[in-house]
């Protein structure tokens, strides 16, 4: 039962990427475009551009960026978005500022990054946070402080200690809202990694991308944005392996509820 | 028997809340004393400020005005030998732990030791009936069994007092008359001080020593009344007992007073 259950989820969730493909496939059969090279030259593209030290040189330490970025970003969003959080006084003093800063898209801090930290993997990492941050920082902050008010209470009534408060009360009620953030913090990284590689760079994914536009390299360029769509899909599973983890209490709840 | 020395005294207790619209008074002048060892429950109309009180007491809230004292001390934040139930207990316990951490949580706090504290949580859930059920999460349990792991949680924490907020309003009538007893239960046992809020009439004269009738807001103690029952109560005969039914009927005859709101203050009552 469970197996074939398993063995149709799998056919559900493979059959329209086979079908695309499919088609992506069959295109050449009624028209050519070289701005659309077929599957196989892609394929072929791919294993010729990234499958050598290429994946040394560009496209681990894009990966590196993007990882250390990430981690910063939830470090650091958590962090200040606990702290923010747990204080009325702090949140009214500093939200108007928090909103503003997110509303700057972050592309346009890497020049200013750039003369501030020089062109380095800093400044990569630096653009990534710049815009990562921000949906873990501002959930984090909305997670804490919707903690139901009998659970602070309680916490309060047993004299729970700052620490113990954190990490048994405050960080757990507001994981629901936190992996929203760090979520949206996912995809904002991805793109942020990409832009970030594409000015003033000679190393990255992004930049091979690039490079591959500006030069006509039709097919290296589509097997440089397959291999992004590939990064982001691995991140989504990463995500969602993590996700049922940490909020596996979450989820439980939540079906007790709808039942 | 000696009377006890009093453990928790409230004098003159008052607390406005300043709202939009003006004050309101929600506690007009409340005088009380509890007694070591003592059950006792508070019994008011709604409206009647008992969860203001509560928190009062709790050091969750500060009064307008009067003073609360545990043992001696004055309440000005949460007092560390006192033990809350709440009514949501839903709310109250977190869902992210299991029982047995619920349950342990406050005593991790104290710096109880790994194998102390299971050795304690297995004992308080096993003197709730909650034996092998600490692996579960709360939202796995009914809401009866839910309020036992409140009520485990606040036991385990060695209180001088157990201070419950009308923990069983939001249970069925069967689950309620096993709490019930429960409470019984565990204040012998424990020779803990209970103080029991409730909206029930029987439920406050099944389980107390003493029941104080508050009136409606602004809040005093409309009545003191002493539960001459005995002892040992049973959901059967003590329910039955025609002392049970007359005090019952007295109390109630009070709550319709205070409903209609013309009782007036008695001094210190």
């Amino acid at each position: 039962m469970t197996a074939r259950r398993l063995v149709n989820g799998a056919l559900y969730s493979v059959a329209l990427p086979v079908l695309l493909l499919a088609a992506w496939a069959a295109s050449p059969l009624f028209a050519t475009n070289r701005f659309f090279p077929p599957p196989s030259r892609v394929a072929e593209a791919f294993v010729k551009t990234w499958l050598n030290e290429s994946f040394v040189v560009d496209v681990l330490p894009s990966l590196g960026r993007l990882a250390f970025g990430i981690l910063i970003s939830i470090v650091l969003g958590i962090a200040v978005g606990a702290l923010i959080g747990s204080f009325r006084h702090l949140r009214s003093f500093s939200e108007p500022v928090l909103e503003f800063f997110r509303a700057v898209p972050p592309p346009v801090l890497i020049p200013v990054l750039a003369i501030l930290l020089g062109i380095n993997d800093q400044m990569k990492v630096a653009v990534i946070v710049s815009g990562g941050i921000w949906p873990v920082l501002l959930n984090a902050i909305e997670g804490v402080r919707g903690i139901d008010p009998i659970m602070r209470e309680t916490s309060r009534s047993y004299a729970l200690g700052p620490v113990t408060r954190l990490f048994s009360v405050v960080l757990p009620g507001a994981a629901p809202q936190i992996m929203t953030g760090v979520r949206q913090c996912l995809s904002v990284s991805l793109i942020l990694m990409v832009i970030s590689e594409m000015f003033n760079s000679s190393s990255g994914l992004g930049y091979r991308i690039s490079y591959f536009q500006a030069n006509y390299l039709i097919a290296e360029m589509w097997s440089g944005i397959l291999l992004l769509g590939l990064v982001g899909v691995t991140l989504s599973v990463l995500f969602q392996i993590a996700e049922r983890i940490v909020l596996s209490w979450y989820h439980g709840l939540k079906e007790v509820e709808r039942a | 028997m000696p009377e006890s020395p009093v453990l928790l005294r409230v004098e003159k207790l008052k607390k406005v809340y300043e709202t939009g619209q003006g004050a309101v008074e929600a506690i007009g002048d409340l005088t009380f004393t509890v007694r070591r060892g003592e059950l006792v429950c508070i019994v008011g109309p709604s409206g009647a400020g008992k969860t203001t009180l509560l928190k009062c007491i709790a050091g969750l809230l500060a009064p307008t005005s009067g003073s609360i004292e545990l043992d001696g001390v004055a309440v000005t934040a949460p007092p560390k030998r006192m033990a809350l139930v709440f009514q949501e207990y839903g709310r109250s316990l977190f869902p992210w732990l299991t029982v047995a951490a619920n349950v342990g949580l406050p005593l991790k706090n104290s710096g109880v030791s790994r194998d102390q504290r299971m050795a304690k949580v297995e004992r308080t859930l096993s003197a709730v009936g909650l034996d092998g059920q600490g692996g579960k999460y709360p939202w796995q349990l009914s809401g009866g069994m839910q309020q036992r792991v409140a009520i485990a949680r606040a036991v385990a924490y060695d209180p001088e007092i157990l201070v419950m907020d009308e923990p069983f309003a939001a249970v069925d009538a069967q689950t309620r008359a096993d709490l019930e007893d429960l409470v019984r239960q565990l204040w012998s046992t424990l020779e803990v001080t209970v103080l029991f809020v409730t909206h029930d009439i029987d439920e406050s004269v099944y389980l107390g020593e003493r029941v104080l009738v508050l009136s409606s807001a602004p809040t005093f103690v409309q009545e003191v009344v002493e539960i001459d029952l005995p002892r040992e109560r049973d959901q059967l005969s003590t329910r039955a007992d025609p002392r049970f039914i007359e005090l019952r009927t007295h109390i109630l005859e009070q709550i319709q007073i205070a409903k209609r709101g013309d009782a007036r203050t008695k001094g210190t009552a």
